[in-house]
């Protein structure tokens, strides 16, 4: 069992994500970074689908209630057990009574933090991820509170093995204030300008305060689109289209004033011109960018964006190698 | 656009776009494209989010190429092309037009509606030609809605009205969206109704409450337990006008956990809709009410 202390500004329950109910407007939730997660079970030796705790800019104080091996992954912070420091990255033991105190995040934006055995929370249609728009999921479909209490799942026979085994520094990604993403254009982009387009793809664009798990609203130029009736259904505004699927990751353009970037608690639908996908490799490094990150765009073809997912699960081949876990368990990796 | 679109969102989604334009015929065909796609099991497709004129697939790269995808969807659209039917289940929708909680909530969001000197019903009956609020709401509920899209947060069901789109009722959205709308709230926007899952932010006309809930995360009622919301693409729902004498005894019901929704199993034949649209609905209802 764990103790939540103190709750940390946002702190949810999150696993790789529920998927096969998007029809129903089910978004995937999960863990953002999704590379930082899945180290941080394999180095406490849990399947990489185990739930952990997704850490928001300020972390949180726990308390262990049974023997345990933990590791924090993602952004930088201060991680203290019983008042000692303790590297990130790594996996730590702990015993009953222990108290692990997380501090703010200082570069990046999310932490995450993994328990053998992982977080035993109820699973909804084949996740423990909290989705807290739809107050689904998680513990009771919210972010932690103080005085929560969590169940650990069974603890993974191989774990010991792993104590002190640590990932290669030059694995480890590191966050920055300043970022190009790649980014598949399409979909509505056939309404847009064919400057605003280009426009898009000089800009440099700026992380809103208005950047959550549901997505970021970027700062930038505006777009014009081509002239030309409106579609039946569609609205009235330009930026209307008859209401369509969103893909996680991509950009819509509401009233061409902003870029709206879709994250993990999307909202699955809606009416917005859609101009693209940013590729599912560059979304951990999203995950980690704070308001005011500078992100650039760079167009690229399908076997780019392909080529560039197989560099990442080959990076995650050789986190699971340098820890000495063997089996090739990695399909689940959304 | 004559031809289906085939795009890229990104390196595991695909978008198929049908039409720019509402359109039921091409929304039936996108219902059983996608009910296709479903039975097939296509190896390395993880879910498929059928929407009002397009399709989103989302699928494991890894397991099959984009490009082997378009081909697969391409050679389940032609197997398709004669759907000749759809599951589909008329559902009655009980619901409290002109209410006091949609209407107080228009008062707080005045200064971002288009004419706030009335009620958002009455804007919506006068901008369609309608005189009387009893003649608009019996218009309004004379025909079934098609339930053409699921999404944007769980529960969330585009429904639209099945008559010939010159026989639409249409309404803008608010000029500024609210930040906040009720729960069950009944809203009109474009030419689709909704009916909003859980409170939060919209920009839809408000002109009445559902009195039966949408979304059900807490697995409260036993037609919702293990599937969280009530609507399925491809559904019909039927709007019923009710009194607040039966608003409340529906309230109390689904306080109690006790409310059974009426839901009717059909087979629904897209091709004879379409032959004459008026007389096809008119059977159906004959047909469930002897379910």
């Amino acid at each position: 069992m764990l103790k939540v202390i103190e709750p940390g500004l946002l702190t949810t329950v999150q696993d790789l994500g529920r998927f096969g109910w998007y029809h129903i407007g089910m978004p995937p939730s999960g863990a953002m970074d999704n590379f930082a997660f899945r180290v941080g079970n394999l180095l406490v030796g849990n399947d990489e689908n185990a739930a952990g705790l997704e850490i928001t800019y300020v972390g949180p104080k726990l308390e262990v209630q049974q023997d345990a091996l933990i590791a924090v992954t993602g952004g930088d912070l201060s991680l203290q057990i019983n008042n000692r420091p303790a590297l990130l990255w790594q996996a730590h033991r702990v015993t009953f009574g222990d108290r692990i105190s997380l501090g703010s995040v200082t570069r990046g934006a999310r932490a995450y933090f993994c328990i053998t055995g992982g977080l035993n929370v109820p699973l909804l249609l084949g996740s423990r991820s909290t989705y807290m728009l739809g107050r689904f999921g998680g513990l009771e479909g919210r972010k932690l509170q103080g005085g929560d209490h969590l169940q650990l799942g069974p603890r993974p026979p191989s774990s010991e093995a792993l104590l002190g085994r640590a990932v290669d520094r030059a694995l480890i990604p590191v966050p920055s204030k300043d970022l190009e993403v790649r980014i598949v254009m399409g979909m509505c982009n056939y309404r847009v300008k064919d400057e605003s387009l280009a426009d898009f793809l000089d800009a440099t664009w700026e992380v809103s305060t208005e950047a959550d798990r549901i997505g970021y609203r970027l700062k930038g130029p505006t777009f014009q689109f081509k002239p030309g009736e409106q579609p039946f259904g569609a609205g009235a505004d330009p930026s209307n289209v008859v209401d369509l699927g969103y893909p996680v990751g991509s950009i819509q353009i509401p009233g061409g004033l902003e870029a709206i970037l879709l994250l993990n608690d999307a909202v699955t639908g809606g009416g917005y011109t859609t101009i693209g996908t940013v590729i599912k490799a560059d979304l951990d490094r999203v995950a980690q960018a704070s308001p005011g990150s500078k992100v650039r765009f760079r167009a690229v073809g399908i076997e780019e964006a392909l080529q560039a997912r197989r560099a990442r699960e080959a990076r995650l081949a050789q986190v699971r190698l340098a820890l000495g876990i063997f089996d090739l368990a990695g399909e689940l990796g959304q | 656009m004559s031809t289906t679109r085939y795009d890229y969102g990104g390196d595991e989604y695909l978008l198929v776009m049908f039409d720019e334009a509402m359109d039921l015929a091409t929304n039936f065909k996108i219902q059983a494209v996608c009910q296709e796609i479903k039975h097939r099991n296509v190896a390395g497709v993880i879910e498929t989010c059928p929407a009002n004129a397009s399709y989103l697939v989302h699928f494991r790269p890894e397991v099959l190429h984009p490009n082997q995808l378009i081909d697969e969807l391409k050679d389940i659209e032609k197997a398709v092309q004669h759907a000749d039917s759809l599951r589909s289940r008329l559902v009655d929708i009980p619901v409290l037009f002109d209410d006091p909680w949609t209407q107080e909530c228009a008062q707080r969001f005045a200064d971002r509606h288009q004419d706030p000197s009335v009620s958002n019903l009455e804007y919506l009956m006068r901008i369609n030609g309608y005189s009387s609020k009893e003649e608009f709401i019996t218009a309004y509920c004379d025909t079934p809605y098609w339930v053409s899209m699921v999404g944007f947060v769980p529960g969330t069901a585009w429904c639209y009205r099945m008559v010939s789109p010159d026989r639409a009722i249409q309404a803008p959205k608010y000029i500024r969206p609210r930040t906040d709308t009720p729960e069950r709230a009944v809203a009109h926007g474009g030419v689709f109704l909704c009916i909003y899952p859980v409170r939060g932010p919209g920009g839809y006309q408000m002109i009445g409450m559902s009195a039966v809930p949408v979304y059900d995360p807490e697995e409260h009622l036993p037609d919702l337990r293990g599937r969280y919301i009530l609507a399925d693409a491809g559904d019909r729902w039927q709007f019923r006008p009710i009194d607040m004498n039966e608003y409340n005894d529906i309230r109390a019901q689904v306080e109690a956990g006790t409310y059974r929704y009426r839901i009717i199993e059909q087979a629904f034949h897209p091709n004879t809709y379409l032959e004459d649209p008026a007389r096809y609905l008119k059977r159906l209802q004959e047909e469930a009410k002897h379910a």
